[in-house]
């Protein structure tokens, strides 16, 4: 091999000396850019964004009837956003710990000097950054309903809030599912499967089924779960805090489960 | 600066690692030996905090790898088996995120980048993709990933798999080099990589370690390990085999081989046959008996011999007792 030692030799040393601790966020931030590149590595990225606008589009002006309404608002665009992320926020959190620990690339991550959950917090931040820019790239219909007429901009910005929390929170779910098996196809099903209770839990049909033999409590718990009551605040331009509250505990609660899943794989 | 005491690893009902004890110093090369399956790898998991022990402790320069991981994880460079690395990225865009990860930053980055650039030899691929990546560079990525912090400590999983002859005599030296700094744990199947670069070796078998010691140390404990072998012509197979059993110096001899008039044999000595002994009294047979001796040297022992030997549960069982005791 080459003549350069790597023993300790004196600008080994410097190394060594330049090498400071970085902080849980730097860990975050590195892991984050990682992925996020990642993403853009492959057409993945591209697809998606495209695939995305294209059926945002569809159901906004087609199946929205966006130009019958006859109101210059944004509601026919994102009331069908329930619907796009159950398939394509689980397309894109699939790979986020499938992907690592198909290819081993997990044992190179979780033996550097960095905690699970500062690697499961930096995957996620850079999936989520990465819907919020495909959210963004819809910014054409803002513009189209200025042109159009007199928007009330305070409900566009409150769409949007909450369509970036929905898909957070759904995002969370893949990255919890996508933890739990080593495909990425199998994440992909269960993570749909569990978003879409997440959309029908609240839904007359499936409270009804309840009804019957459920006590109250338990109908009114699983009702509890659906995302849909809590996005229709966001969309008529309310700001509640419990709505928040609510994607932000399912994000919570579903990265901690990602820890645990991972934790419980490594234990053997 | 590895310090491992009484380490299990129970999956379900099934033990990997059952009981392992030993240490690695600085200036220590440990070589890992074992057949497929033996706990190799879980070991080597366990020791660099990917997977936590069912009992047992890890201490990396004096840090516990469960109590206390990240000072511990500091001290480490990892190359996992098979040589993982993420297949989207390019090998200098890899190493970078690395040597962030490590706490490299800015120029210290960029010149830890370099040196393991220059050190494994990745310059004509340092712009490539990861996944474009012969075998054999690959490898090396996930090496020079492993010691882009200048660690103290290195623990690497069949570090030569998958290499050319040429890659695996420089991956080699360079163990051995690094070596002489830090403390090494790596582990193979490949026997003579023991003798090319440990100061020690441990063989692990069914999760326990069955042999500790120098190469050296191993090599005695063959069967074959003080045995004179020799080559003569002037008399056929069975009779030189009877005239050297014959001798008071030799327990027992062996006829390895006949070619024509040329015969291979081998004496093992009686035990208390002082050093010299024999070969002195074969080659004065010879003399006696007019054969034309055109070899005579006394056996080292050989490695895979005593590897076989322990690692196979029906033959040599008592050279598995005698280890065990």
């Amino acid at each position: 091999m080459s003549s350069t030692s790597i023993t300790k030799s004196p600008s080994a040393l410097a190394v060594s000396a330049a090498a400071t601790h970085p902080s849980p966020l730097g860990n975050i931030l590195t892991i984050a850019k990682r992925e996020l590149a990642g993403y853009f590595a492959s057409p993945v990225a591209y697809v998606f964004i495209v695939i995305f606008l294209l059926l945002a589009g569809f159901f906004t002006f087609m199946v929205g009837g966006f130009f019958e309404r006859g109101e210059a608002s944004l509601v026919s665009f994102f009331v069908w956003h329930p619907w796009l992320y159950l398939f394509l926020v689980p397309a894109v959190g699939m790979r986020l710990w499938s992907e690592e620990r198909r290819a081993g690339t997990i044992e190179l991550l979780l033996t550097m000097p960095v905690t699970a959950w500062q690697a499961i917090v930096g995957k996620f931040l850079a999936s989520w950054l990465f819907l919020a820019l495909a959210l963004a790239l819809t910014f054409p219909l803002v513009f189209t309903v200025l042109y159009l007429g007199h928007p009330d901009l305070g409900v566009i910005f409150c769409g949007y809030v909450g369509s970036l929390l929905m898909a957070g929170a759904y995002l969370a779910v893949s990255c919890m599912t996508s933890a739990l098996s080593r495909s990425q196809v199998v994440s992909f099903i269960v993570s749909v499967v569990v978003c879409l209770f997440l959309i029908l839990a609240g839904w007359p049909p499936v409270t009804n089924m309840l009804v019957q033999w459920a006590p109250p409590w338990l109908v009114d718990g699983v009702a509890g779960f659906s995302v849909m009551p809590h996005f229709e605040g966001f969309q008529r331009g309310v700001l509640d805090s419990r709505d928040a509250l609510f994607f932000l505990s399912v994000m919570v609660f579903s990265l901690f489960t990602t820890g645990v899943i991972i934790r419980s794989h490594r234990a053997g | 600066m590895i310090k491992v005491e009484n380490l299990i690893k129970a999956f379900g009902p099934k033990l990997a690692v059952n009981g392992v004890s030993f240490t690695v110093e600085r200036g220590e090369v440990l070589g890992f030996l074992g057949p497929n399956g033996a706990g190799k790898s879980t070991t080597m998991r366990m020791v660099t905090g990917f997977i936590p022990p069912t009992s047992g402790r890890v201490a990396v320069g004096g840090h516990d790898m469960v109590e206390d991981p990240l000072p511990a994880k500091r001290l480490i460079g990892y190359l996992p088996e098979n040589a993982p690395a993420y297949t989207d990225m390019t090998v200098a865009g890899f190493l970078g995120f690395a040597a962030e990860l490590r706490g490299l930053r800015g120029e210290a980055k960029r010149q830890a980048v370099n040196r393991v650039v220059e050190t494994c030899f990745l310059e004509g691929v340092l712009y490539q993709s990861v996944d474009t990546l012969s075998k054999g560079y690959r490898h090396r990525t996930c090496l020079a990933q492993a010691i882009i912090h200048d660690p103290e400590v290195l623990v690497l999983d069949e570090p030569t798999d998958g290499l050319d002859p040429n890659q695996k005599h420089e991956v080699r030296t360079l163990i051995r080099r690094m070596g002489e700094h830090k403390a090494i744990l790596f582990s193979t199947h490949i026997l003579e990589e023991v003798d090319a670069a440990c100061t020690r070796a441990i063989i692990i078998d069914r999760g326990q370690v069955v042999a500790n010691g120098t190469p050296q140390e191993l090599r005695q404990r063959s069967d074959v390990a003080g045995a004179v072998s020799l080559r003569v012509q002037g008399a056929a197979g069975p009779v030189v085999a009877e005239k050297v059993r014959q001798l008071p110096t030799v327990r027992k001899s062996v006829v390895l081989k006949e070619e024509g008039a040329t015969v291979w044999a081998r004496a093992y000595p009686q035990a208390q046959a002082r050093d010299g002994e024999v070969e002195q009294s074969l080659f004065q047979l010879a003399v006696r008996e007019n054969w034309k001796l055109g070899e005579l040297h006394v056996e080292e022992g050989r490695l895979d011999e005593v590897f076989r030997a322990i690692t196979m549960p029906d033959t040599g069982r008592a050279e598995k007792e005698v280890t065990r005791a």
